[in-house]
């Protein structure tokens, strides 16, 4: 993922070729780190305002994720306007609905085929945490699947309340280090054995 | 190019940019959401407040009849008796600890329905997002309104 940004060259030693700095706005450079900063904020910016949410809907609240990007409340404000029907084109997932245990392997192998960087916004009770389905056919949590970034709780969330959910989102990514690679902490690479999981 | 093939390229066009121009008289149905709110309707359900009476003692008296009827079983209700120096709320209990799993929460409002002192409300603030689950257990400090002046 790093390579992209290797090819960025400043003209001189201290106009920046990027237009949107220039132009002013909400890019804010800080004093330190600023050849940092300088890669960092625009491709933050850039990706920001260009999420490309994934279509799939699990269950009701994918009617209320529907009516989200409709006229009346219109995420194309936000710049995600693009539902995806492949993976390989998305960078954000919704979970909308919820997770039961036949469909956690299917939702993990489209998370796997999403490019990086990818977001999840887990959306609704039942997918951030079984809801009131406490039961053996349902995940409780899809966290226990994809790392989630933003949860939604609501039943189902608004219209209003997932597009607050996207800015929340937003402003994660607007703050993050392009450097860093999301943490898997999901995956454990050697198994606990009984005698650490009990203590 | 002649006259008739001009003509036949322009006239939709000319026709479809002419119900866009009707269009952006008529009002705009969206709502401009981070600056502009929409109205929410009278019964909607949101946000959990723990309400006090107007003497500033709180209404919840400890009795867990909320999570009882809780259907997602996301609200936690530990009871203290209430002494004459620490009096918290009218009854004989107060609620010590009051949690709710936010995450968990159907914003049913059986509990609303359930309290027999109208302590817990389900207000209109739907703004509960956040990044982390922990974020999502609300302490009775988070729930319970301030005391009014």
């Amino acid at each position: 993922m790093p390579k992209r940004m290797e090819t960025l060259v400043l003209h001189d030693s201290s106009t920046p070729v990027f237009g949107d700095i220039q132009k002013g706005g909400s890019v804010v450079l800080a004093s330190s780190d600023t050849l940092f900063e300088l890669v960092n904020q625009p491709l933050n910016q850039a990706r920001a305002n260009a999420l490309w949410p994934l279509t799939f809907g699990l269950a009701c609240c994918a009617i209320e994720m529907m009516s989200t990007v409709a006229s009346r409340f219109d995420l194309a404000r936000f710049g995600s306007e693009a539902f995806r029907a492949t993976p390989r084109q998305a960078d954000v997932m919704i979970i909308a609905g919820r997770l039961s245990k036949k469909m956690a392997p299917v939702l993990r192998q489209i998370y796997d085929q999403m490019p990086e960087p990818k977001w999840v916004i887990s959306m609704g009770a039942c997918a951030s945490s079984g809801g009131v389905y406490n039961n053996y056919a349902i995940v409780q949590g899809a966290d226990q699947v994809v790392p989630v970034d933003v949860y939604v709780p609501g039943c189902p969330p608004s219209p209003d309340a997932l597009m607050y959910g996207v800015i929340k989102l937003q402003n994660k990514i607007k703050h993050q280090n392009i450097f860093k690679n999301k943490s898997m902490s999901i995956i454990e690479l050697k198994p606990r054995t009984q005698e650490e999981v009990k203590a | 190019m002649s006259f008739e093939v001009l003509r036949d390229v322009a006239k939709p066009i000319i026709a479809g940019f002419g119900i866009t121009a009707r269009r952006l008289a008529s009002e705009k149905v969206t709502i401009q959401y981070p600056e502009e709110r929409r109205e929410q309707f009278v019964r909607t359900r949101w946000r959990h407040v723990l309400t006090r009476y107007d003497s500033g003692l709180e209404r919840c008296i400890g009795c867990s009849l909320c999570a009882g009827a809780c259907p997602a079983r996301c609200i936690y209700v530990q009871a203290a008796e209430n002494t004459n120096e620490d009096r918290r709320s009218p009854g004989e209990r107060y609620a010590e600890r009051y949690e709710i799993n936010m995450l968990r929460c159907i914003f049913c409002g059986y509990c609303q329905e359930a309290c027999p002192t109208g302590a817990i409300v389900l207000r209109k603030d739907f703004e509960l997002a956040n990044y982390e689950r922990e974020d999502f257990i609300y302490t009775k400090e988070m729930l319970l309104e301030p005391i009014r002046r």
